[in-house]
């Protein structure tokens, strides 16, 4: 067992790990935020994605103990109270999902998209989230959805 | 002329709004809880162990060093697993004898601590088999073949009118070609997963359940009614929960053995919780898969283009353990006109997982090749494709000559032709180049026949000034707990905000697998029904706690109508004239489904089902070990689904004015499928026009273009020599 201090969602978390435990695995068992849900645990799906030091990670492709020292952001962590994070938002208001397997990892890979490049073009947007599998929706809505938070000013700061 | 009989049709008030999913917003929180993001106090985790040959016996199994590992509780085999009532279906017989009918089948399951501890103890159990030779190919020769008594829709195996033989015979012009369709896994995004709590006969809770699953399903009562007997429960004492459900596209429609182990292992380690979920790589063995198809499809026409035969024989597989029959003909008997006609089935019941339910059953197969056919004689005919599907429109039903509830397909083609900008006339292949790029435009029709299942019942009851809803219903990701609200609200007459639903908890009453396009059909009729019979019990004041239950009405339509919903697909293809890489910059899909209950969700479904559509045209094929027999493509790196920068601009809509009137109260039909049928024949023929290749099997890669793309390569290359 390994010693790791992770701020989780705001919040700091002092636990014993397993070296071999997965991040998401820790997330979702230890520290009981199972909105980040695994799709296929071998970095394909981008169902897990979460933010680690801002920035976005598979994290069934990252270990617990690499968090350390960290702080990592989760889809149930990017909401101001009730008021729904303008990506969060955007994906409802355009209907970006289905089932919604996809969309805690689609949404925290969305925001990383436009913190790089606050306005991408319709194929940047596709190749941007090339690494998010969604077998529902055909993708169409979610195009529509990060053009809309992007509008809104999410990568520019401005987008809470 | 007959008394109109058919379903007395509600008003549309809240219906054909697009209202936003309910369940939206949860979704975006990332706080609706599917499978196992639900409590399970002190839940232990399970991990199955896979039979490493296709077929033989386990001579013996070693846990020793997997029970020794700290954390582990409990290591089930044939020997020791607690045993099931009944084991006549053998899906959901495992751990009850020493045969292995597949490679990946399990044959035993850790029970630990933790996930990490499960997976290390799996990978330690020694398995010795004694191994028998296996059969995993499907041939055209193959000595297993033998012609199934049904197919999975009820159908017949073989049908026949006429004389196909003579009028090929005969026939001016003549397809006969034959196409194939690779294995596809349905891959929806949460993996099949279930907690399992077994409280026991005696547990104090009286007449409380004896088993709780919490599962990964499209259907509560499904899963109860498949489990209850072999688990040996009284159906009512088996508890099933599955509120939010990631995805299904047929794997979900019935439990499969990873819910029966989960069962079991529970009732080894009662009273405590056991969850389990079956990584990606396992559901590629164990959660059903579409069979490959061979289909040697026949077509005979006139001078004008008009069919005088149809003739389509299909080859499929099957597994041994258990039989599953694609209803691959299916869509053939129904499409188009023409005197001579037949459809067969052949399968081989091979020694491999077994095939299940994936997104349009046969319909999607089937008419992959239908159409393509399709597109092919058009080419010999010297017609376009259009024209020739306006040729061949049949007045009534070919196979049982009943009247069409409303047949609108040539509209679909019409509507479509128009937004599309199709260029009418024949086809000319390679005429269109855009510097490297071949570009090709494709159409293809679609169908899917319009379904209700029975054996569907729901309660209105009227509490706090609002109507509490309940059916036994499943929301996949369709969208049922908006538009059913919207059902429900027109069926009572009152507006959304005085609907509480409840779906997706066998504490409702019984309701069909949200599945087969069916689900807000016969989950309608059932719910229409109980409002009414609440409407008339209890009038438009209804006292607090009135109450009323219904089932689902007779409906002789169904025996007088063919009742099908119609499609029009419409693809852009650019393929690369050196590398044969394509791309789909263009897709539009156009429908008759009956009433849009939601726009917004109806549009989705459409979308994602030609989505994957186009996957199964491009990507999609599970890649079998020859020697084997599982699927070495396991994975979603090897086995490729369209990705989002594979999809461009992406267009589906619908006739106005479609209501159905012999199905349901809603006046809708069901869209969940219709998107995937003729896709990929909208764009394989596309494919052909771009480049004058005829690809006959899916998917289509590059590598089955660039053989005929090489003399178009060398007139290029000359021309460029001659240039210089
Ligand atoms: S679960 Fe991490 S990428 Fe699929
Ligand atoms: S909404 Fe179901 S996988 Fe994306």
């Amino acid at each position: 067992m390994t010693r790791i201090n992770v701020k989780v969602d705001g919040v700091d978390h002092t636990d014993e790990v397993e070296p071999r435990m997965l991040l998401v695995h820790y997330l979702r068992e230890q520290v009981g935020r199972t909105g980040t849900v695994v799709g296929c645990d071998t970095s394909n799906c981008g169902a897990c994605t979460v933010h680690l030091d801002g920035r976005s990670v598979k994290s069934c492709n990252v270990l617990a103990v690499q968090a350390d020292g960290h702080e990592v952001t989760t889809i149930e962590g990017i909401a101001d109270g009730d008021r729904l994070h303008a990506m969060q938002q955007a994906f409802h208001d355009c209907h970006a999902l289905q089932c919604g397997y996809c969309t805690p990892g689609m949404i925290m890979q969305s925001i990383d998209l436009l913190n790089d490049n606050p306005n991408p073009s319709e194929d940047e947007i596709r190749h941007g989230l090339e690494g998010n599998l969604c077998r529902c929706t055909g993708y169409h809505n979610i195009v529509k959805a990060v053009q809309q938070a992007a509008g809104a000013g999410v990568g520019g700061g401005g987008g809470r | 002329m007959s008394e109109p009989t058919g379903p007395t049709l509600l008003d549309p008030v809240q219906m054909g709004r697009p209202v936003g999913r309910l369940d939206g917003r949860r979704k975006v929180l990332g706080v609706a809880p599917y499978a196992v993001e639900h409590e399970a106090e002190g839940a232990a985790q399970a991990a199955m162990v896979a039979s490493t040959v296709p077929r033989g016996r386990v001579r013996s199994i070693d846990a020793t060093a997997a029970r020794a590992l700290p954390g582990v509780l409990a290591v089930l085999d044939h020997t020791n697993a607690p045993r099931v009532a009944d084991g006549e279906d053998r899906e959901f017989a495992p751990l009850q004898d020493d045969t292995v009918w597949f490679r990946r089948q399990p044959v035993a399951l850790v029970v630990a601590e933790s996930s990490e501890v499960a997976r290390e103890a799996a990978a330690l159990v020694a398995v010795e088999y004694d191994e028998e030779p296996a059969e995993v190919g499907l041939r055209p020769d193959s000595p297993r073949l033998y012609t199934p008594e049904k197919l999975s829709d009820g159908s017949e195996s073989d049908t026949s009118a006429g004389d196909v033989e003579a009028a090929l015979a005969a026939a001016t012009h003549v397809v006969d070609e034959t196409y194939a369709t690779p294995y596809e896994h349905n891959n929806p995004m949460e993996p099949h997963a279930t907690i399992a709590t077994w409280h026991g006969e005696d547990a104090g809770l009286g007449d409380g359940p004896v088993l709780t699953l919490v599962d990964s399903t499209q259907g509560v009562h499904a899963v109860r009614s498949s489990l209850a007997p072999v688990l040996g429960i009284e159906p009512e004492r088996l508890e099933v929960v599955a509120p939010y459900v990631g995805g299904g596209f047929g794997s979900k429609g019935a439990p499969h053995v990873n819910v029966v182990l989960a069962a079991l292992a529970a009732k080894a380690l009662a009273p405590r919780p056991v969850r389990l979920t079956v990584t990606r790589q396992q559901m590629f063995a164990l959660v059903g898969y579409r069979t490959a198809t061979i289909q040697h499809f026949r077509l005979g026409a006139d001078a004008d283009g008009r069919l005088t035969a149809i003739s389509h024989d299909v080859l499929e597989q099957s597994a041994a353990i258990k039989e599953f029959v694609e209803q691959t003909g299916s869509p053939t008997r129904s499409m188009y006109a023409a005197p001579n006609r037949r459809t067969t089935h052949r399968v081989a019941r091979l020694d491999v997982a077994i095939p299940f339910w994936m997104r349009a059953p046969g319909e999607m197969p089937g008419m992959f090749a239908h159409e393509v056919a399709m597109d092919e004689l058009a080419h010999r005919c010297g017609l376009d494709p259009i024209e020739l599907r306006v040729r061949n429109e049949p007045d009534v039903d070919p196979e049982t000559g009943h009247p069409f509830g409303r047949r609108r397909l040539l509209e679909c083609l019409r509507r479509g032709a128009e937004r599309f900008g199709w260029e009418e006339g024949p086809r000319a292949p390679l005429s269109r180049r855009e510097g490297d790029w071949l570009v090709g435009t494709g159409v293809a029709s679609s169908t899917y026949p319009a379904n209700a299942m029975p054996g569907n019942e729901a309660t209105v009851t009227f509490e706090h000034g609002c109507y509490a809803v309940g059916i036994g219903a499943a929301d996949i990701g369709t969208g049922s707990w908006t538009s059913l609200t919207q059902v429900t609200a027109d069926a009572l007459g009152v507006g959304l905000e005085q609907i509480r639903l409840g779906i997706g908890d066998t504490r409702y009453p019984s309701a069909s697998v949200a599945g087969g396009s069916s689900g807000l059909s016969s989950w309608g009729i059932a719910i229409t029904a109980a409002a009414r019979a609440f409407r008339e019990q209890h009038g438009d004041r209804p006292s607090e706690g009135a109450s009323a239950t219904a089932g689902m009405p007779d409906n002789p339509d169904l025996q007088e109508y063919a009742l099908n919903s119609y499609g029009a697909h419409f693809a852009k293809v650019r393929v690369h004239a050196d590398t044969g890489q394509i791309r789909v910059p263009r897709m539009l899909g156009v429908f008759s489904v009956g009433r849009a209950v939601n726009p917004t969700t109806l549009r989705s479904q459409f979308l994602g089902g030609m989505v994957m559509g186009l996957s199964a045209a491009l990507f999609e094929e599970s890649v079998r070990d020859p020697r084997f027999g599982h699927v070495v493509t396991q994975d979603l790196a090897s086995y490729h689904v369209a990705a989002n920068a594979d999809v461009a601009d992406l267009d589906a809509i619908w006739l106005d004015d479609d209501v159905e009137t012999h199905l349901n109260p809603m006046g809708s039909r069901g869209a969940g499928e219709i998107g995937i049928v003729g896709s990929p024949a909208a764009i394989v023929n596309a494919v052909f026009d771009a480049t004058g290749v005829r690809v006959r099997d899916l998917p289509v890669t590059a590598d089955k273009l660039l053989a005929g793309l090489l003399p178009q390569r060398e007139r290029d290359h000359v021309l460029g020599d001659a240039s210089a």
